[in-house]
């Protein structure tokens, strides 16, 4: 019951990095290696603000979020979409991408090592908890509570108004969204811009409760992808299975087995998913 | 390409690497060290290449064979007393039964599961190893001790820059490169004309594997202390790819080109600037996207093919 808990609870988290990624990668078509860096990046500011000022992790967040939001704009503007006109077919776009974001996460990683090389220890909320009798760290409760908000939040905004659905045509289709109207270059321009703040939000919540260190970004990226790539790319309703799936698969593995093995578990489930079901927990096969 | 201008690049092949094994007779023990380096990325990197080159799928595995290879040479050595040449022979099978297993899993989906696996499979297998070095075997110290000199690795390495060469010459003269390459233009086409896609992919990156976990096997003496953590390290991956795509994966020759420049600028950074090592591999990666897309090879062919053009 303990596992279960706090593994749905870690997977809550995982499920918001994976909802940045998915704009990311489902609308602007960017497959953003650097992504775990702007996630790392919220964990760092989490931590300078709280120990410089004992400011909540909760409103850092709120400044971070306009932030992420706006650098991540600026990469898409400059750095992303001469790449986008420059590729001839998707492969090429992804290929460029990838070499393009591995640059800026190599590059985000050895800037944040020259401002704090160690790792990013503070304690917030660090209480008890009572949930049907057993007891858990308040932080994680509140990191749940916030990423479901958050994540609600978009979902209503995606399904619920004009833009949101302009920008889930973007990601069923770029050529024919663009056809009937949709201003794709902006939209995609706008879908990395959030995605990037959303994973900005998950790593200012994560903090709470897992020490970071500055080169730890990586972990969370492949972690992102894996739970996309098992719940379907752009599909949200997937996604969330398979971030708890996730949680809870680490957590068991983590408390019975080791620690050390989350990591071998996370490509465990990759190998199962890549094996019987590439297209998506509830995907199709394509035809 | 004509059989005249083959026979001529095996001629000039042979030459270079001719002068290349003169090396250890010059150099002294640290111009020796980073010719070892040079060697050691110029396999690893032309044969990324071999695989990654035509088909365009970024295999960032490079450090997970090689880890393997250098982790099979210091436990075999150290908890099984085996030989270090019995080890040199298993490590490479082992790495390539792996590349086998990942290609096999993952090469028949589209190239960004491939990039995605092969992205976090070094750091995986580190922390697999760990945990079994930590529960079942024991021991957490693993020594190479042989009597080989970094001049006689540097030598083994050159022999088999050279066999990878010739293998690379011949796999662009065989079926098999054909349907790479047009495996890289369009899969689809590829798979139209009848082309079993997934099995030449494998193939290649089967040997690549196996190349990689040999490299690591034969470099491991000059570590003489095995570490999960640093047979292991990520980085490795990067740098190779870095290397071969600075270069130009467009020729067999073209990887060469980008190692010895970038093995030197990391020396020099590591030794004055270490702490921006890991920048340093980021604007490496930026400045090959924006500028150098085809490598400092394809900048340089496509100048001289202007020129002719201007002139005639």
């Amino acid at each position: 019951m303990d596992i279960i808990i706090t593994g749905l609870l870690l997977g809550g988290t995982y499920a918001l990095i994976a909802f940045g990624l998915n704009l990311q990668y489902g609308v602007a078509r960017i497959m953003n290696l650097a992504n775990g860096e702007f996630l790392v990046l919220g964990a760092l500011a989490a931590f300078w603000i709280f120990v410089a000022d004992s400011i909540s992790p909760v409103l850092t967040m709120l400044i971070v979020a306009p932030l992420s939001f706006f650098g991540n704009w600026v990469i898409y503007k400059l750095l992303l979409r001469p790449l986008v006109r420059r590729a001839k077919n998707q492969g090429q776009l992804e290929v460029d991408s990838i070499l393009a974001t591995f640059g800026m996460s190599f590059a985000l990683v050895g800037i944040m090592v020259s401002m704090h090389g160690e790792y990013f220890t503070y304690s917030y909320l660090a209480e008890p908890f009572e949930i049907v009798g057993e007891t858990f760290a308040l932080n994680r409760i509140v990191a749940f509570c916030f990423a479901v908000l958050i994540g609600g939040a978009l979902w209503l905004w995606l399904y619920y108004t004009r833009p949101g659905m302009a920008m889930r045509a973007v990601s069923v289709s770029t050529e024919a969204s663009g056809l009937v109207g949709i201003d794709v270059p902006r939209l995609s321009a706008l879908a990395f811009a959030l995605g990037g703040a959303v994973t900005t939000m998950g790593g200012t919540l994560i903090s709470t409760f897992i020490t970071l260190d500055a080169s730890v970004g990586v972990i969370f990226t492949m972690k992102a992808l894996i739970i996309i790539i098992m719940g379907g790319v752009g599909d949200i309703r997937g996604a969330i299975v398979a971030a708890l799936i996730l949680g809870l698969v680490e957590t068991t593995v983590a408390r019975l087995i080791d620690p050390g093995l989350t990591l071998a578990a996370a490509y465990a489930i990759f190998v199962l998913v890549l094996l019987f079901r590439p297209q998506g927990l509830f995907g199709r096969k394509p035809t | 390409m004509s059989h005249g201008s083959d026979i001529k690049s095996l001629v000039w092949g042979a030459v270079l690497l001719l002068l290349a094994a003169c090396v250890p007779l010059v150099a002294n023990g640290y111009w020796m060290s980073i010719a070892l380096t040079i060697a050691m990325f110029t396999v690893l990197a032309t044969s990324w290449a071999l695989f990654s080159g035509p088909t365009h799928y970024i295999s960032l595995a490079t450090a997970a064979f090689f880890g393997v290879g250098g982790y099979l040479v210091g436990t075999g050595m150290s908890d099984y007393n085996m030989g270090f040449w019995t080890m040199v022979v298993i490590a490479p099978v082992v790495g390539a039964v792996l590349a086998f297993l990942i290609g096999i899993a993952t090469l028949r989906l589209s190239g960004v599961y491939f990039v995605i696996f092969t992205l976090g499979l070094a750091e995986m297998i580190r922390t697999l190893v760990s945990w079994i070095q930590n529960n079942f075997t024991g021991s957490r110290g693993l020594y190479v001790l042989t009597d080989l000199t970094e001049a006689d690795i540097y030598i083994y390495l050159v022999i088999l820059a050279a066999v990878v060469y010739l293998a690379g010459w011949w796999v662009n003269r065989s079926r098999i490169g054909f349907a790479l390459r047009i495996i890289g233009n369009d899969e689809m086409v590829a798979r139209h004309v009848g082309i079993n896609t997934a099995t030449s992919k494998v193939i290649l990156f089967t040997f690549s594997g196996f190349i990689a976990a040999l490299v690591g096997a034969l470099i491991a003496p000059r570590y003489t202390y095995i570490e999960p953590n640093g047979v292991f390290s990520p980085e490795i991956s990067f740098i190779v790819v870095i290397m071969a795509l600075l270069g130009g994966t467009g020729r067999l020759w073209g990887p060469i080109v980008g190692v010895i420049p970038f093995a030197l600028l990391q020396e020099f950074i590591n030794a004055n600037y270490s702490s921006y090592s890991t920048l340093v591999m980021g604007v490496a990666f930026l400045v090959i996207v924006y500028f150098l897309p085809k490598g400092v090879v394809g900048r340089i062919e496509q100048a001289l093919a202007t020129r002719r053009k201007s002139t005639w």
